[in-house]
């Protein structure tokens, strides 16, 4: 690919993207059927009338202080510090409501559907915490929610499948496809298209046709403006990286983003490695993957020769999709972030390690940034470090217990 | 002629004939590969127009039937140069169009450029994917246009008409009426005089042929929306005859078509 870098790179810290097109250089856009055309004409124009409305921005803060319990604390990791030879920051998203940031997106997201007159919402999920999200947002705001969920993926995160019944969503298996999130965001899709007009899809990380990863970023972009004012204000400086997982990347565009116009804060996206390199054994998009479209975007993807999408392996079925957001992708491209790959093994040693140091259980999908976080410390002796706490790990108990033995 | 204007001839021979152009579409390869050539010859004794669904791992304008079929020719290793191989092979015997019905990704990874080379050798006319707006087609069209390939636009039930005009002229060789809003082989639409108007509203804006698509399953559907349309494309119930190992002729001459006259 030619990209006239510095170009690209001086853009994007001056915040010009999405451009007009929902592009993010040459990635993004929106390649969706013409069914769904005109809801996403409206989906576009209600996110830029609503996200700059003073009373829809003063109802959202509302909720996140008094509903899911924003801000999150920055939490000090002296623990860890010491083993890694570092200085170790924690953003706690494993804190707010439902446990994840997911929680983020989902409220900011139910709240806009309300205003634009959704009779249902429809979400997918992999890990479940965006489908426990959606749940709990869509109760909230009082609107049905029907979620849809790789069988796959149900089996591994069954106690999320439960939870999002008791809050009062219809839980949707997807038996088609690779029967985890890809294919149940294929499937929400499908149920969008057949009624363009009265759902809302509310979908879950910085993915799909424009405007959804800037709606996403928008609203995850939270974590990333409290972790930079609590960090100078509890350490007394920027940190020297921000570190987060990357499956869709939505807790990672939130959290990088408030840091993107920061030159001297490294960024650091930790994808899933899964038990191999090959192509199906891993989702690491970045680092193994090339241009194409999925899921209404240009981006980067796991693809053969042919165009057909690759199956994908993770212990964490939150990092499990072949795809990435747009804009990670012209991250990647322009330099500002870089990428890295932790396999399934070093990544549930860091969830181990993050236990016994520092009393706090971490989803299988944050235990990948601690890993990543874990490497660059021996990189860089002393360094200050943020790590992006996506989630808490009580969902994963069943797949650790199966790893113990 | 070119891909293009050999749709749109094809089409209107059809309807000087007093009927409704025929255009039967099947997943290339399904339900299997050896088997493509023969139903290839099937295809062409009815139809007016053929079209072919490259298969992809994720359908998602698709339903059920066609995700199944595309699946099963996938694991039987059906790629889109495999079918522009196969389809070079047989295309100086043939005279019917062939319309390749892909979502974007594997023309993309293929590169437009080599893509419109390789068409006109093996046949193909032009395409259709369900997964790019006309907002999004400036670069495949820069390609397809000078070999004279059609881009063919597809309109919904819930299409403005200020963009049912804009994509009534962009379209080429025909457009594509979506009759369900919903997925292939879908629910009849609820309000049938409501989408027979539609079709009568986009015939009216378009001066290119109509063809209505999704859900059309059998002789009686052919003739009733053929009233208001200039060709019907069946796709679904075609793929289910071949699932099912049932007569593929019998099923083509029962819709009617050109070898019925």
């Amino acid at each position: 690919m030619s990209l006239d870098k510095e170009k690209l790179l001086q853009s994007l810290v001056n915040g010009e993207y999405p451009d007009a097109q929902g592009r993010y250089g040459p990635f993004g856009g929106r390649y969706v059927p013409e069914t769904l055309v005109g809801a996403f004409t409206r989906l576009e124009e209600g996110v830029d009338k609503w996200l700059n409305d003073g009373n829809f921005r003063d109802e959202l803060n509302t909720e996140l202080k008094n509903w899911v319990g924003r801000p999150t604390p920055l939490t000090p990791a002296p623990r860890l510090g010491e083993r890694w030879g570092a200085e170790v920051w924690l953003k706690r998203e494993d804190l707010a409501h439902t446990g994840a940031h997911k929680i983020n997106n989902a409220i900011g997201q139910a709240l806009l559907a309300k205003r634009l007159g959704a009779k249902r919402i429809v979400a997918e999920t992999g890990a479940g915490q965006h489908g426990v999200a959606s749940a709990a947002a869509c109760a909230r705001v009082g609107l049905p929610c029907e979620v849809y969920m790789g069988q796959i993926d149900m089996a591994r995160q069954a106690p999320n499948v439960d939870r999002m019944q008791r809050l009062g969503a219809k839980v949707i298996a997807v038996t088609t496809g690779d029967r985890t999130l890809r294919a149940a965001i294929d499937e929400a899709m499908r149920d969008w298209v057949a009624s363009p007009n009265d759902t809302y899809y509310l979908l879950g990380s910085a993915v799909g046709g424009h405007p959804y990863p800037y709606l996403v970023r928008e609203l995850q972009s939270v974590i990333g403006r409290e972790a930079r004012q609590q960090i100078i204000d509890q350490s007394g400086g920027l940190p020297d990286v921000a570190i987060a997982c990357v499956g869709g990347g939505s807790n990672a565009i939130g959290l990088f983003h408030p840091f993107i116009a920061d030159g001297k804060t490294d960024l650091l996206g930790v994808e899933a490695g899964g038990h191999g390199n090959g192509l199906g054994e891993h989702s690491a998009t970045v680092v193994h993957g090339r241009p194409g479209v999925l899921h209404g975007t240009y981006s980067l993807l796991l693809h053969d020769d042919d165009g057909q999408i690759q199956e994908t392996h993770s212990i964490s079925a939150g990092l499990d999709y072949p795809g990435v957001g747009p804009e990670h992708a012209l991250l990647a491209a322009t330099g500002r972030a870089s990428y890295c790959a932790v396999d399934d093994q070093t990544a549930l040693l860091a969830l181990n390690e993050c236990c016994e140091a520092e009393g706090i259980l971490i989803a299988l999908e944050t235990a990948h940034a601690f890993a990543g976080a874990r490497l660059y410390a021996q990189e860089h002796a002393g360094a200050r470090i943020l790590i992006g706490v996506s989630g808490r790990g009580d969902k994963d108990l069943a797949t650790l217990l199966e790893h113990a033995g | 002629m070119s891909g293009a204007a050999s749709i749109t001839a094809a089409i209107k021979a059809a309807n000087a004939d007093g009927r409704p152009a025929l255009i039967p579409f099947m997943t290339a390869g399904h339900p299997n590969r050896e088997g493509f050539e023969d139903h290839l010859l099937i295809l062409e004794r009815t139809a007016d127009v053929i079209e072919l669904g490259v298969p992809f791992t994720d359908p998602l304008a698709d339903g059920v039937t066609i995700q199944r079929s595309s699946e099963v020719a996938l694991k039987a290793g059906v790629t889109l140069n495999w079918i522009l191989d196969a389809l070079q092979q047989s295309a100086s015997h043939r005279s019917t169009p062939v319309l390749l019905m892909s979502y974007l990704n594997p023309l993309l990874t293929m590169g437009y450029k080599t893509l419109a080379e390789r068409c006109p050798s093996a046949g193909v006319a032009g395409f259709i994917v369900p997964d790019l707006p006309y907002e999004e087609s400036a670069p495949i069209r820069a390609e397809l246009e000078p070999q004279g390939l059609a881009l063919v636009q597809l309109v919904s039930p819930v299409t403005t008409d200020d963009r049912m005009r804009l994509l009534c002229k962009a379209s080429a060789g025909f457009v594509y009426a979506v009759t369900v809003t919903g997925v292939t082989g879908g629910e009849k639409q609820a309000d049938h005089a409501a989408m027979l108007a539609y079709l009568d509203r986009v015939r009216s804006v378009s001066s290119l042929p109509v063809c209505a698509g999704f859900g059309i399953r059998d002789a009686a559907q052919v003739r009733e929306i053929g009233a208001h349309a200039d060709g019907v494309i069946v796709g679904s119930a075609l793929v289910e005859v071949l699932e099912q190992e049932g007569d593929l002729q019998a099923f083509l001459k029962s819709l009617g078509g050109k070898d019925n006259v």
